[in-house]
């Protein structure tokens, strides 16, 4: 039976605190092996409108290869190069401290609407105990002055504070420092996607 | 460039607003310090977000979908079947897409260390499944209806009973995460998380009917949960200002 037209969306639900040993039992924070040649190390901490670490939320990434291919049959740019084993998709849960961590490959541009390239980014979805919906961010690099400067999506952004929470900070060991700030000073641009 | 091709892209609608909760609901006290305060930034959907993880019914285990064969022996609790069909806001399936389900026992118990109701935990239930839908949306799952729960939000708080569902669905603009319930549950009236939901007709879409039809005599009850996620832009996008 086909269902009619213009049903009504099936509404979001908290994942609550007790998702772990179904959602996070499989390590899928590794996107790619940890000797991988251009291995890059993205960690940070979840925090709350208290400054307080939020241990029980999980942060999801989907990105594009490093040559800006996403792995999805919509990606239609086939002289791209897709990777074996490379998914493009990641799941932490954050730990006692509210710290998560992924290993992956920084990616490629990929194009906006205009078929303009945007600064490499790497889509972020937050969830949690207490939010009745996933937050949506992105996490840009820090070697990217010029791209950031010209990125339409990060330029939407009016507040210049609030649009540098999106650019990643580097650190004297090579990582990536990207923390989420849920509420209050300093919080992270959220988007509505 | 190669990037430049077919940069042209549908996006997914935005016609969401009035079914999902708001982030601030301060009945559910675990939203006061988490909900975002700063207005959301419309994000244009792009490539990634019209993209998603792909995944393939080769990935699952023979049993990733019947919680009550996960173990030696069968769970204890009224064994049910939990089926339905996912599809757009067009009636148009959702198919080959990951749904992941999570659930307490009969007793009202996770297998999680964080959960400290002081009721049992079944050696022969963990509540983990996940399956593919099929080519027309369909899932299906056998367990075991699971307990209420009490948590400490208000006083005498319980959480009506209800099964955890995370969904893809064909990109990551259609993520959902969500709970389905049980038809006349006593409890929804003092549930902070299913009350969150503004819309009652939004509201009663997270119930499961029971379905009589798919029932399997002599061995299970059936119950009937329908997911609907948003809808594809009839055409591609229009180019943002520049
Ligand atoms: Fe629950």
């Amino acid at each position: 039976m086909t269902p009619d037209p213009g049903l009504g969306l099936t509404p979001s639900q908290t994942v609550g605190p007790f998702f772990h040993f179904a959602l996070t039992k499989e390590d899928w924070s590794r996107l790619v092996p940890l000797d991988h040649p251009q291995a890059i190390w993205i960690e940070g901490t979840v925090r709350d409108g208290a400054d307080d670490p939020v241990p029980d939320a999980m942060v999801e990434v989907w990105q594009a290869n490093a040559a800006g291919r996403y792995a999805h049959p919509e990606d239609r740019r086939e002289d791209l190069p897709l990777d074996k084993g490379f998914t493009g998709f990641g799941r932490c849960p954050t730990d006692a401290e509210g710290r998560y961590e992924f290993v992956t490959v920084k990616p490629g541009p990929v194009p906006d609407p205009n078929g303009e390239p945007q600064a490499p980014h790497i889509d972020v979805a937050v969830f949690a105990r207490g939010l009745l919906r996933q937050l949506v961010t992105r996490i840009y690099f820090p070697d990217e002055e010029e791209a950031n400067a010209a990125d339409p999506i990060l330029t939407s952004i009016g507040d210049r504070d609030l649009r540098r929470t999106l650019v990643a900070r580097g650190s004297p060991e090579g990582h990536l420092h990207f923390d989420i700030k849920l509420q209050g000073e300093n919080q992270t641009a959220f988007f509505e996607v | 460039m190669a990037w430049q091709r077919s940069s042209r892209v549908a996006g997914y609608r935005r016609d969401d607003a009035e079914a999902h909760p708001p982030y601030l609901h301060p009945d559910y006290k675990g939203t006061r310090l988490r909900a975002p305060e700063r207005p959301l930034t419309i994000l244009p959907h792009t490539l990634s977000e019209i993209t998603g993880p792909v995944y393939g019914p080769g990935q699952m285990g023979p049993l990733d979908h019947d919680l009550t064969r996960q173990h030696g022996g069968e769970p204890l609790g009224e064994r049910i079947i939990v089926h339905g069909r996912v599809t757009d806001d067009d009636g148009r399936p959702v198919r080959n897409s990951l749904i992941e389900i999570w659930q307490a026992n009969a007793a009202g118990r996770y297998v999680h260390q964080g959960d400290r109701h002081p009721a049992p935990l079944d050696p022969n239930f963990s509540g983990a499944g996940r399956c593919i839908t099929d080519e027309e949306g369909h899932y299906r799952f056998v367990t075991v209806k699971p307990g209420a729960y009490p948590w400490g939000n208000h006083p005498n708080a319980w959480r009506p009973a209800h099964i955890h569902f995370s969904l893809f669905g064909p990109a990551f603009a259609t993520r959902l995460v969500t709970q389905m319930y049980f038809p006349g549950d006593p409890l929804f009236g003092q549930d902070p998380i299913f009350q969150s939901v503004r819309d009652p007709q939004a509201r009663e879409r997270l119930i499961s009917s029971f379905d009589l039809d798919a029932t399997e005599p002599e061995w299970a009850l059936a119950y009937r949960f329908d997911i609907v996620l948003r809808g594809r832009e009839a055409t591609p996008m229009k180019r943002t200002p520049k």
